[in-house]
């Protein structure tokens, strides 16, 4: 459903009528003050986000059919997904919980009993030219997200967050032909949509990073926007604090990462301040506009003379949805502790930087993993901080092993990191052992004591080895007793090649300077 | 009497006994209608080859030792409203040109199941729209009683096909009266279900929420035996009720002593015409004989029934009608087109006939921003209170009388170019469908040499009732009996 910058009701005007309605002004009701007016300057832009999210179900919102991302086209359909006559909808409790989930994690209310809506509208990707969705009575509403941009508070408020089937998609052939693919038709989608809250272009993505984070640790869904999984599309006008006009609404679509949703909302409104700065009055109309990545610029796709007529009305095919008190409420309390709040709990309690805990906390089982490992360590959670992102990422990075399939727990982790501790290894030796602890799944003690890793902190056995290297080497010997202190290095390292790495870097040091001075 | 003459009970006892065997039931049919199927047109299709292969296995079952089921054997005809798993389902209209679905109705899958032969896709009124089979795109059916009458609609072709002896049973789908009022004209029992009570899924959808399927048979006990078969929750139909199906069959005690009659005043006044309304009255009285207390009820409601019914139900068919585009199956216009949306519409408007466009024009209108408080949600309160009437009269009475049709069968051509007098003929039939609950439909005498139908409406989900009620009135009168000189 297009986003309408006001309450939701069942607006049935007469079309003619809407135009004029209070809450969607036409221009010629907004005076164009001249450049130099002040007032101009203080026009606030007026954005809103409506959100489609996949939901990442097994099977679709009506029918049994895989969602499976990437499958053979049109061969995860069956009666129902491609609407064949006589076919009928059964929904998805799964989806449903999902939906429930999300409305827990933004503080909204879920209705006591909905409706599913059809939305009435031909197009070739729509296999029953009607999509079933949620229309005046939605499975969740009234939630919000806080959101820190700049050292400023701001809270969206959350408007809705409904469930609909997701359509098919059109691909156009250089033939001029075009062919249609089911496979995406009718996998559960979650449309999220905000009040106009928004007034830069900055909040827009801050609200998206968040909202992204939020879904992947309540899990129900990828949220990847360059799979299609989660979309964006803006609304963008501008109003009149003091008087309350607004310029005609603008909608933005193509917009495939939030990176584009940013740049999109900041051209957009610089646009739109422009014209009413320069008087160009027929430039502002209600129209949905094109993201251009190429060109960095939206362009007009369509003037919207009139508001679409979806002929909305209850989808008889489905009883109302009622869901049971005591399963909300189950969902409720099993919501997460969401990664903005855990975040600023890292920072607090663990000590961390804003860095650190950002980048742990971007991901649930990443989070996870680091407070397992803080668990069972002793040393300082900036070390575990410094391991986490940096090795363990990288190992699984490179493996392609999710976080969650790691075959290095908090447990291993943190009896890698107390054996750098004790000194029995130093942290160049723990790397590779970390890296064996994936390829075999040993424990970190099991790899050192089986191939001798332990670090040579034999004082009598370091002695001899320092000696033969100040020996075979005089010349830099003789140089850090001239007073060169960087010759020490050489020396060192002649040290550690000798005993492969295992001497204690930090002993070595120690000895050489005292056999030195 | 020969095979075809004989009810699906009478079948299933010979049957059962091995006196006759189920391919010979089907080729008795079959032979059957290859002698009057050209006088009365009821299939589109038929599925001879299938029928007697299934035959052949129920034969098999019954030779193995098995005990199949009541209805093994007994053939059945098939609305072709119903998907059928590559047979033919063209819902009476040229958009489904040669479409053939992958997948079987839930009731056809059972009927399947239960050992029913299917012997092929009966005619209806294109979407099931219409009351006189007339708007079939493909032929016109004929009453048996009269071949210049109609048989009724929409469900015309299973009715002649039962009237006729060219099925024993026959499925059909009811939205505004489609089983009962061709039943009544071709003077045969036929019962709509309480809505959820059989499974919709596969059945090409009209008016969802008042479409259901049921039987359409020579008797009552008929009616009953089918409805063991088709009854019961479906996963496939979120609508379907999830509530216990008694055996239909063993209800029919013939004891109705006792029971509370009511009639309403709206569905006997002005329109009913006087020989029809001297039928009912009769049949009325012959069941206070049987034991029945018979009383008026006023049902102030009902008298709009028609306009709600007209808005309600094309509202719903423009969108279930929305599908039929040209872009996945069915018939696609074969004109030069501009773009998709010129495909659209050249397709939809070869393909749809009159009275189909009519009704999507119509319920787009009624759905439409600024009409829709005016008229769909407007209809819908209507509803409510239609329903609410029928709550009330059902507080003290058991089952509710009325005539099925105001008329006998009308001509064929005679009332096509008058579509409200068309419409008419469903307003005893089209509260029942608003208020989502049973009715039957049996013959229950004769007015111009025509058959009359008695409707038996019940509370939601006492089909055992009213069922009860038509066969009590079978075993006491032969009406039922009587068949058309073919």
């Amino acid at each position: 459903m297009a986003p309408t910058h006001g309450a939701v009701r069942r607006a049935r005007l007469p079309v003619a009528g809407r135009l004029r309605s209070s809450r969607m002004p036409v221009i010629e009701q907004l005076p164009i003050p001249s450049p130099s007016q002040v007032m101009l300057m203080a026009l606030e832009p007026l954005v809103g986000l409506e959100v489609h999210v996949q939901l990442a179900t097994d099977s679709k919102m009506f029918c049994g059919c895989s969602t499976q991302f990437g499958a053979q086209p049109n061969s995860n359909v069956c009666p129902t997904c491609l609407g064949l006559p006589g076919s009928l909808p059964v929904p998805n409790r799964r989806a449903v919980e999902y939906v429930i989930r999300t409305a827990a994690a933004l503080g909204c209310t879920v209705a006591k009993r909905c409706r599913f809506a059809r939305k009435n509208y031909f197009y070739p990707d729509l296999p029953k030219n009607f999509q079933v969705s949620q229309y005046d009575e939605p499975l969740s509403f009234d939630g919000h997200i806080d959101l820190n941009v700049n050292g400023d508070e701001v809270r969206i408020r959350i408007r809705r967050a409904h469930l609909e089937e997701d359509t098919g998609k059109n691909l156009h052939l250089a033939s001029g032909s075009s062919l249609v693919e089911y496979n995406r038709c009718g996998i559960p989608l979650m449309e999220i949509v905000t009040e106009p809250d928004f007034t830069t272009a900055e909040q827009c993505r801050e609200y998206l990073t968040q909202l992204r984070l939020i879904l992947r640790a309540i899990g129900v869904s990828n949220a990847n926007m360059e799979e299609g999984a989660m979309r964006a599309e803006p609304t963008v006008n501008l109003r009149d604090p003091e008087t309350g006009e607004a310029t005609p609404m603008v909608e933005i679509k193509n917009l495939n990462s939030i990176r584009s949703v940013y740049e999109a909302v900041r051209y957009e409104i610089e646009r739109q301040r422009q014209a009413v700065a320069e008087g160009r009055e027929d430039e502002l109309f209600q129209q949905t506009r094109r993201w251009d990545e190429a060109n960095g610029a939206t362009a007009l796709m369509r003037r919207k003379e009139t508001s679409d007529d979806y002929m909305y009305f209850p989808e008889p095919d489905l009883v109302p949805l009622e869901p049971d008190p005591a399963w909300v409420e189950e969902i409720y309390a099993s919501c997460p502790e969401l990664p903005a709040a855990r975040c600023d709990r890292f920072q607090e309690q663990y000590g961390l930087p804003e860095y650190d805990a950002r980048v742990l906390t971007e991901s649930r089982e990443v989070a996870d993993l680091f407070e397992a490992t803080c668990e069972r360590f002793e040393g300082a959670a900036k070390i575990v901080s410094n391991w986490v992102m940096g090795d363990v990422m990288s190992l699984l990075n490179e493996a392609e092993v999710a976080v969650a399939d790691s075959p290095v727990t908090g447990e291993g982790l943190a009896e890698l990191l107390a054996l750098i501790e004790e000194s029995v290894i130093s942290g160049k030796i723990a790397k590779d052992v970390l890296a064996k602890m994936f390829e075999t799944g040993k424990g970190a003690r099991e790899i050192v004591e089986e191939e001798g890793l332990g670090q040579i902190s034999d004082t009598g056995e370091l002695e001899a080895i320092i000696d033969q290297v100040i020996a075979d080497n005089p010349g830099p010997a003789e140089d850090f007793r001239g007073g060169k202190d960087k010759a020490i290095g050489f020396l060192i390292g002649q040290v550690m090649k000798a005993t492969k790495g295992q001497a204690n870097p930090g002993l070595v040091n120690e000895i050489m300077r005292e056999k030195l001075g | 009497m020969k095979l075809h003459e004989l009810t699906a009970h009478e079948l299933s006892e010979r049957l059962a006994s091995g006196e006759v065997s189920a391919v010979e039931v089907a080729e008795a049919i079959f032979a059957r209608i290859e002698e009057v199927e050209g006088q009365v047109d009821a299939f589109l299709a038929l599925t001879r080859d299938q029928a007697l292969e299934q035959a052949r296995q129920v034969d098999d079952r019954r030779a193995g030792g098995e005990k199949p089921g009541a209805l093994a054997g007994v053939p059945i005809g098939i609305k072709d409203v119903l998907c059928t798993k590559g047979v033919l389902t063209t819902c009476g209209s040229r958009i489904l040109e040669g479409f053939r679905p992958p997948y079987d109705a839930t009731v056809v899958r059972r009927c399947r199941d239960a050992g029913m032969p299917m012997l092929g896709k009966t005619n209806m009124d294109e979407f099931a729209m219409g009351s006189s089979t007339e708007n079939s795109a493909y032929k016109v059916t004929r009453n048996p009683w009269d071949l210049d009458r109609v048989p009724g609609g929409s469900s015309g072709g299973s009715a002649a096909a039962v009237a006729a002896g060219e099925a024993p049973v026959a499925l059909g789908s009811d939205t505004g009266g489609s089983i009962r009022q061709p039943a009544a004209l071709c003077g045969i029992s036929g019962l709509k279900p309480t809505y959820g009570r059989v499974s919709r899924y596969g059945l090409v959808a009209y008016a969802s929420s008042l479409d259901q399927v049921g039987p359409l048979a020579r008797d009552v006990r008929d009616c009953a035996l089918v409805m063991n078969v088709l009854a019961g929750r479906d996963p496939h139909d979120a609508t379907s009720a999830d509530i216990p199906v008694p055996d239909y069959v063993a209800g029919l005690t013939g004891d109705v002593s006792g029971l509370r009659a009511g009639v309403p005043r709206e569905l006997m006044g002005e329109g009913i015409e006087p020989e029809v309304k001297a039928v009912v009255e009769a049949a009325i009285g012959q069941l206070a004989e049987l034991g029945m207390a018979v009383e008026e009820v006023e049902m102030p409601n009902l008298d709009y029934s028609l306009p709600v019914y007209y808005l309600v139900a094309p509202a719903e068919a423009a969108s279930n009608l929305a599908r039929y585009d040209g872009v996945r199956y069915g018939h696609r216009t074969e004109e030069e087109v501009a773009d998709v949306y010129d495909l659209f519409a050249k397709s939809r408007g070869e393909g749809f006939g009159p009275e189909v466009r009519l009704r999507i024009m119509l319920g787009t209108f009624a759905l439409s921003a600024g009409y829709y408080d005016a008229y769909y949600l407007k209809a819908q309160r209507v509803r409510t209170l239609i329903k609410q009437d029928f709550d009330a009269a059902f507080a003290d009475h058991d089952v509710l009388i009325s005539p099925t049709s105001p008329t006998v069968a009308f001509g064929i051509g005679e009332k096509a170019d008058d579509p409200l007098q068309m419409k008419l003929a469903d307003i005893c039939t089209i509260p029942v469908n608003l208020a989502g609950i049973p009715a039957l439909s049996i013959p229950c005498g004769m007015a111009e040499g025509l058959p009359v139908g008695l409707q038996i409406m019940g509370r939601p989900f006492e089909e055992d009732l009213i069922l009860r009620v038509g066969d009590a009135y079978q075993q006491a009168t032969d009406w039922h009996a009587k068949r058309p000189a073919l």
